[in-house]
């Protein structure tokens, strides 16, 4: 009897490859194709139907999906811009503690431990007009007596969504700036004192520049992160009242699963990972052009 | 003018004094040298000085200043520190003019300083290199250039040399040399090696655990050493010493033989002593420097020998202990040979054998 005889190093690599095709490569082969058609989940048939770039057309010229992916690169950069900012204050000052700074470090990493929806719904009370915690203070405190529509008017529900992803992610920027401090020699900080710099100055002309890979590194984390927001902003607003939260991904999250047409939602994924793939090269060289200024390598 | 005025200077890490409240009084445009073994407070001390590091106690003062609570951007003075330490993002033009700019010196003020720091330590075609694209020894002149662009009151060098090899840092020890006879500003310089204090030093100041244990020219502390520490630390190779104890007006050493007393020294009947000698005093005969009025002869066994071209280094042993001696134009030696040493007494010293001090009046 015949018995195929395939070379050991493809039997070995066989699982390997097995996996990386169900997990990797068929759902974004799938998904890709069906960008293509006008699959909806409610009528499986309709995967078949080849549209060509319809799909793509549509969100191109969709007002609503460009009023998301405006709100979702705002909500990228005031959110890691703040972050950052605030990072680098809690870093510093956390660094300067001397007595029980790992306790510290470990209360820092708080936030990080929460499951982002209930972050969500916690912020989603503090944030309620009636019955919540913020504007049941600005009233006791006599500051206003009205009740605030935290979440239904437009911009202050995306200072709300903003302080939330702030106050969940902060940490990241801290704990990675903190990493850098720490890693920070000593002695060109003392030469800069030497050599007259204030403080102020021994920050900003030597501390921040061997803190800016770092930053970047964290930058990067975090804009895959925004990008792809979708759990905080789910659980607050879900996107609404009348879209006036809408991001990216809630809207195609609507789109694909309540409106079932999966395929428009899967073009309009596609370009939104256009957006995280273009911040990602972005930090990244910027990460690269920072650490080859300290000669840090290529 | 700007003399460095020590006053009972202390240092403490907690609990734990590093430096013993120290006096030292430094003269404008001196170049002293504070040289010591390792861990003995020359950095620390150092950097007290430039502000680096809190001092506990005592004053310190430069020019007519009391400096204690300054920063150290407020005491007019440059460093070099051992590893560099520049600043790895800025090319070298800017590493050098960076004190200027934070001084807010006018750009055309800059470059011409930068210009002329680069030019004496031809510097000139790297200008525009990272920290990073430069070698030892372009980096250690980059530091230097860093200190002088800025004409300050004090320079303060911490170890510049010790990172580069024999050859550079001869070179460069020349250049530290010629800088200060040009500027002519004074200079405070760390080291742990003796011959970098020697040549460098208009005064040596030589530290122990945290205390000074002598102060004087780069003669005086080779020629009269306060004590056996002083002694076998300046000088190569370190000064022999041999126990030995005072009798009857002579020194008898462990296997009895007796040299007589080196004239100029005061020591007590009886007294525990050790004799010292350095190879430059202790020289076969006919390989010798004209015999003085004061001499003792002793025969000595060679175990090693090292020849330096124009003179031979002899190890032998007297009274159980090893000695180097040295041979003027040497001929070849065996080991095993036999050899008569005539000792130069009037170069010899004496010390305590208990607290290791000088018997020399
Ligand atoms: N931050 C510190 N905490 C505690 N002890 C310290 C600290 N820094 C230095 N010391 C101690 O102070 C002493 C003097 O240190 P210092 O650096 O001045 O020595 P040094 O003479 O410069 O030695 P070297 O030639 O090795 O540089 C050493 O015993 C060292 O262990
Ligand atoms: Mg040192």
């Amino acid at each position: 009897m015949y018995r195929m005889r395939l070379p050991p190093w493809l039997v070995l690599l066989m699982p390997a490859f097995v996996i990386l095709l169900a997990v990797v490569a068929i759902p974004l082969v799938l998904s890709l194709y069906s960008s293509f058609t006008a699959f909806q989940l409610t009528r499986p048939e309709t995967i078949t139907r080849w549209i060509g770039t319809f799909n793509y057309e549509k969100a191109i010229g969709d007002a609503n999906f460009w009023a998301a992916f405006g709100r979702t690169v705002l909500l990228l950069t005031v959110a890691l811009n703040l972050e950052m900012l605030l990072g680098l204050g809690l870093a510093l000052m956390v660094a300067k503690v001397t007595h029980g700074q790992r306790l510290l470090r470990t209360i820092m990493m708080f936030p990080m431990m929460f499951s982002p929806i209930l972050v969500g719904f916690q912020f989603k009370f503090i944030f309620n007009d009636n019955v919540g915690l913020l504007n049941n203070a600005l009233q006791s405190l006599g500051l206003t007596d009205v009740a605030i529509p935290w979440l239904v008017d437009g911009n202050l529900a995306f200072i709300a969504i903003v302080t939330a992803e702030v106050w969940t992610s902060t940490s990241v920027f801290a704990i990675l700036i903190l990493a850098g401090l720490f890693a920070i020699p000593q002695d060109p900080v003392e030469a800069a004192r030497v050599d007259g710099c204030t403080p102020w100055q021994t920050f900003r002309y030597v501390t921040l520049p061997f803190l800016m890979p770092f930053i970047y590194i964290a930058m990067a984390i975090r804009s895959l992160d925004v990008a792809r927001a979708y759990d905080i902003v789910q659980v607050m607003t879900a996107g609404g009242p009348a879209r006036r939260t809408e991001l990216l991904w809630t809207l195609i999250g609507r789109t694909g699963y309540v409106d079932a047409r999966m395929g428009y939602a899967n073009a309009m994924g596609y370009i939104a990972i256009l957006l995280s793939i273009a911040f990602t090269v972005h930090f990244f060289r910027k990460l690269s052009s920072a650490r080859t200024s300290l000669g840090m390598g290529d | 003018m700007a003399q460095v005025v020590l006053q009972d200077v202390v240092k403490n890490y907690g609990a734990l004094p590093v430096v013993h409240a120290i006096n030292l009084d430094i003269a404008h445009g001196e170049f002293v040298v504070l040289v010591g073994p390792s861990g003995c407070g020359k950095s620390t001390t150092l950097r007290m000085i430039a502000g680096l590091e809190e001092i506990s106690g005592g004053r310190v003062r430069i020019g007519d200043r009391v400096v204690n609570d300054l920063p150290p951007r407020d005491r007019n003075i440059s460093m070099v520190f051992q590893n560099y330490a520049l600043y790895p993002h800025m090319t070298v033009r800017e590493n050098l003019g960076f004190s200027l700019y934070i001084a807010k010196r006018p750009k055309a003020e800059i470059e011409r300083a930068v210009d002329q720091a680069a030019e004496i330590l031809s510097l000139t075609p790297l200008l525009d290199r990272k920290p990073g694209q430069l070698s030892g020894g372009q980096r250690q002149r980059v530091a230097m250039g860093r200190a002088i662009v800025r004409h300050p009151d004090v320079f303060l060098f911490d170890e510049p040399l010790s990172n580069l090899d024999a050859k550079l840092r001869t070179q460069m020890r020349v250049e530290i040399k010629r800088l200060h006879q040009k500027v002519g500003t004074t200079i405070i310089y760390v080291t742990h090696d003796q011959i970098e204090a020697m040549t460098l030093a208009d005064r040596i100041v030589i530290m122990r655990d945290g205390h000074i244990v002598q102060i004087g020219t780069p003669l005086e502390v080779f020629e009269r050493p306060v004590n056996a520490f002083v002694a076998t630390f300046i000088g190569s190779p370190p000064m022999n010493l041999l126990p030995a104890t005072v009798r009857s007006g002579g020194l008898r050493l462990a296997d009895g033989t007796v040299i007589p007393l080196p004239p100029g020294l005061t020591a007590r009947e009886g007294q525990a002593v050790q004799f010292g000698v350095r190879a430059d005093n202790i020289m076969p005969e006919g390989h010798s420097m004209p015999p003085t009025a004061h001499m003792a002869l002793v025969e000595m066994p060679v175990t090693l020998t090292e020849p330096l071209g124009t003179e031979t280094l002899l190890f032998a042993t007297l009274a159980g202990t090893e000695v180097q001696a040295k041979m003027l134009n040497p001929r070849p030696v065996r080991t095993g040979e036999v050899l008569r040493f005539g000792i130069a007494l009037d170069k010899c010293h004496l010390f305590d054998a208990d607290t290791g001090a000088s018997l020399r009046v």
